[in-house]
């Protein structure tokens, strides 16, 4: 299992950019940590998430 | 017209701040990437507390639209927003060093404006450019601090608005949902709440304060 913002998801063993094919979230608005390092959105493909990775998604609304 | 002297400014801020977090705010310096109604005001308190130096960073030039919520005043509608904000914070602080970048930042050339900066302030209305800015600090610079911010728009509760600290260099403020794509509009007084936020969370990390 994985913790993504605070709930527990069967994600591991997918990469990044698979597990986040699999929400709602409009990729070109997120922004991505793992385990508190940025993710950079050229390696979402390759990032391979493991049984305990802490991930935080950060998806940003218009206004400011 | 006379205007107080740098000593007796600061004078008046260290009797507010004391005298070693006014020693710290003196020194920094923060980059604030747009200049709307987050990044104006949070440059005014900055300015106000007497920040070291300012980077400001825009592209765009004062709008009708922007005076509602925008540190701007009438008569400087079409005037480009980086000089417009200048003036107005020379006339607020007189004392604090300013540099201003018209351009629109992006993925390529960020980093050669924000390097000097020991803080920065996103403070974009697009959220692609929100997203494109936190990548590109948190990816770029391992000793730079990055306060977000993220729904802000409508008549939604002050208490809504809220700041997290994602990571140890990520802060974000705002109610992470009110989107001003979705026909809410942003009004000056919740607008300057988040703002107040992040203002008040950049102080707090200069001084040493890196809980929120």
């Amino acid at each position: 299992m994985i913790k993504v913002n605070q709930n527990y998801v069967d994600a591991a063993g997918k990469t990044l950019a698979e597990y986040l094919g699999t929400t709602s979230y409009d990729i070109k608005r997120i922004a991505v940590e793992i385990n508190g390092q940025i993710v950079p959105k050229a390696e979402y493909a390759g990032t391979l998430l493991k049984d305990g990775d802490v991930v935080e998604v950060v998806s940003f609304v218009g206004g400011g | 017209m006379s205007i107080p002297s740098e000593d007796s400014m600061h004078a008046a801020l260290v009797a507010r701040h004391g005298e070693q977090n006014q020693k710290k705010i003196s020194a920094a310096t923060v980059a604030i990437c747009g200049l709307g109604g987050i990044g104006s005001n949070v440059a005014v308190s900055l300015a106000r507390a007497g920040i070291g130096r300012l980077i400001l960073i825009d592209f765009d030039r004062v709008d009708v639209t922007n005076l509602h919520r925008q540190q701007y005043k009438a008569a400087q509608v079409g005037q480009l927003k980086t000089q417009a904000l200048r003036d107005n914070l020379r006339e607020i602080a007189p004392y604090v060093d300013i540099c201003v970048h018209n351009v629109k930042l992006d993925a390529d050339n960020a980093a050669d404006y924000l390097s000097d900066a020991d803080i920065v302030c996103e403070a974009f209305d697009n959220a692609e450019c929100k997203a494109m800015l936190a990548e590109c600090v948190l990816a770029q610079f391992k000793d730079k601090y990055l306060v977000a911010c993220s729904g802000m728009a409508g008549f939604g509760s002050v208490n809504a608005i809220t700041t997290r600290r994602i990571s140890p260099r990520f802060y974000l403020s705002g109610d992470l949902k009110s989107d001003v794509n979705d026909g809410i509009g942003l009004v000056s007084s919740r607008v300057m709440l988040c703002a107040a936020h992040q203002a008040h969370t950049i102080l707090r990390i200069i001084i040493g304060l890196t809980d929120v």
